[in-house]
């Protein structure tokens, strides 16, 4: 081993010998190439489903006909069982804040984004697992983990098929959702198929 | 017929940097492999496959780099093999290579990691728009910061316990000459003070954008015991996957997490984690996943993890767990690499290579990372003596 950890390698030491022609130019070092890159997104058919109910302002969730357990936004699969999903549940569009992050810093290209921000895993009333959202119509440090929320939607004329109808989810004013750890600080570990 | 015994007898690393514009992707990657060779007394002649591993292509935009790649590191008319497990590659890496190893299909591999962050852009490669979710651009600071807020509430952690830890790794890191960030004049009051970026986690708490590669020669027993140099031995590799998404999954402890270090304990034959580990690198690109692993990986009991920060006992100095003497993700974290330098760093404190970061004695040492949404996971356990 080298006894300085930082000296070249021997297979790459000496200097790389170049045409006279360029001796002494300034080397480039990189060049910026952008790219563009757009994209055909093909949902599926219970992404599609989601989708489209979306644009009548309901959200959809999906039903594992093994575990009982109900995805949103549904993929047509159960992550646990691995079987495909058993049938369409219609959520209500309240739940409540599971976690939350407080965004401090400019976010780029999003500039309607303004710091500090709060985002959130949602979870929906009925629903088994939670997904992203924004907090809105709060101060983020009134934010708190169990704090009850329901969606604030796009006015009519602007739905489309698509989870942005949703503009952020805002507090209902009702008592905190209790948050029971004590199960999550033992080491139980979810069924197995 | 058992597996057969593998040992590492070569670990190479470039100096790790914000910007190496003093090279090219493929410049710095024979950088560590050069040093990786060299410390195991070989040639490219003598290596039978590279394993190679990164985080995705969108990050440096450049498509499936480990074929324009294959020539720089001496690939031609070999296999060459590309891993993917997001951040957790560099781990999953090692464990491909090591099982190419124990499985009898090459004697010698050579396995490196690496990233090009100033030639990425990974905040935007994280963040790609989908129709079904809502875009929170957030970055990976904004997916693992209300976890680490359920960690705080759940156990009741004092505030400063992530501090701690990033004020050990920043300390620890000027012992490593391959760190990134030598911050001689950090103090403890300016991690604290420093903003807070996605609160609860501050900026002094985050790991930093580098530039870096890491690579390592694995060889059969037969060639490890013939090495006129240290060796590392392999004493168990395991690997776990889940979805980030399913009802009652545990956020701050996935079953995957838990299930892949019960496999890599049970193969080495270690029962009491704390007592048998010398020494562990773990994947902490935010502090307070220090004490959320020392949780998982069974090091402390459920809820107790942060009591071990608190205490000492993860520091070099003094500590009898010492965790990230390198100085670890939050010192240095060339995406790629990030996982197999958490794997060679293992592999170097029971060489007793590790220079001034050196655990005294250290015997057998953990490896750790992780990826995606806490999903995928890789570990190592390394020996200094034989399995």
């Amino acid at each position: 081993m080298a006894d300085d950890p930082l000296a070249p390698p021997a297979a790459l030491a000496g200097d790389v010998t170049v045409p006279e022609a360029v001796a002494g130019a300034e080397p480039v070092q990189s060049v910026c190439t952008p790219i563009r890159l757009s994209y055909t997104y093909t949902p599926g058919r219970a992404l599609s489903r989601y989708l489209r109910a979306m644009a009548d302002r309901r959200i959809l969730g999906e039903r594992c006909g093994e575990t009982g357990q109900v995805f949103v936004p549904p993929r047509g699969v159960s992550p646990l069982a691995g079987t495909t999903t058993a049938g369409v549940v219609e959520l209500a569009d309240t739940g409540y804040v599971d976690s939350f992050n407080i965004t401090r810093v400019p976010i780029e290209r999003r500039p309607d984004l303004k710091p500090p921000y709060c985002s959130a895993w949602i979870v929906l009333d009925g629903a088994s697992v939670g997904f992203m959202g924004l907090v809105i119509n709060i101060a983020p440090e009134e934010v708190r983990i169990g704090m009850r929320v329901r969606a604030v939607w796009k006015p009519d004329d602007e739905l489309e098929t698509s989870a942005a109808n949703i503009l952020g989810w805002e507090p209902t004013g009702e008592p905190d959702e209790v948050i029971d750890d004590y199960e999550r600080l033992g080491r139980a570990q979810p069924a197995q198929p | 017929m058992g597996s057969e015994r593998t040992a590492v007898i070569g670990v190479g690393q470039t100096k790790y940097a914000a910007a190496r514009r003093d090279v090219s992707i493929a410049g710095l990657l024979r950088e560590a492999a050069y040093r990786a060779l060299e410390m195991a007394q070989l040639t490219w002649k003598d290596v039978d496959a590279v394993i190679i591993g990164k985080a995705p292509d969108f990050f440096e935009g450049v498509m499936m780099p480990e074929v324009y790649l294959a020539e720089a590191l001496g690939a031609v008319g070999k296999p060459i093999m590309r891993v993917h497990t997001a951040g957790s590659v560099g781990g999953s890496t090692a464990c491909v290579a090591a099982s190419m190893v124990q499985s009898r299909v090459h004697r010698c591999v050579l396995t490196i990691g690496w990233e090009k962050q100033s030639e990425s852009n990974a905040m935007w490669a994280l963040s790609l728009p989908q129709p079904f979710a809502t875009s929170v651009n957030a970055g990976a600071g904004g997916y693992f910061s209300p976890i680490i807020r359920r960690y705080m509430m759940m156990t009741g952690a004092p505030e400063l316990i992530g501090c701690m830890v990033a004020y050990k790794d920043r300390r620890q890191a000027l012992l490593n000459p391959y760190a990134h960030l030598h911050q001689r004049e950090l103090t403890f009051e300016q991690v604290v003070d420093s903003p807070m970026l996605w609160d609860p986690i501050r900026y002094s708490e985050t790991c930093p954008s580098s530039d870096g590669a890491c690579a390592m020669v694995l060889v059969d027993e037969a060639s490890g015991e013939a090495h006129d140099g240290p060796v590392a031995w392999v004493h168990g590799t395991a690997m776990r996957s889940e979805s980030n998404s399913y009802g009652g999954r545990n956020m701050v402890s996935p079953a995957a997490s838990e299930q892949c270090a019960d496999d890599v304990f049970a193969q080495a034959g270690i029962v009491d984690r704390r007592a048998g580990i010398d020494a562990v690198e773990m994947y902490v690109p935010f502090s307070w996943y220090e004490p959320m692993w020392l949780e998982s990986l069974g090091f402390a009991s459920v809820g107790e993890g942060w009591r071990m920060v608190e205490s000492g006992a993860t520091a070099l100095d003094g500590g009898d767990l010492p965790v990230n003497c390198s100085g670890g993700v939050l010192s240095s974290n060339p995406i790629g690499a990030s996982g197999m330098i958490r794997f060679a760093e293992a592999a170097l404190q029971v060489m007793g290579a590790a220079g001034e970061r050196q655990v005294d004695g250290a015997r057998r040492a953990l490896g750790h990372a992780y990826g995606g949404g806490a999903q995928y996971f890789a570990m190592w356990i390394v020996g200094s003596g034989k399995p």
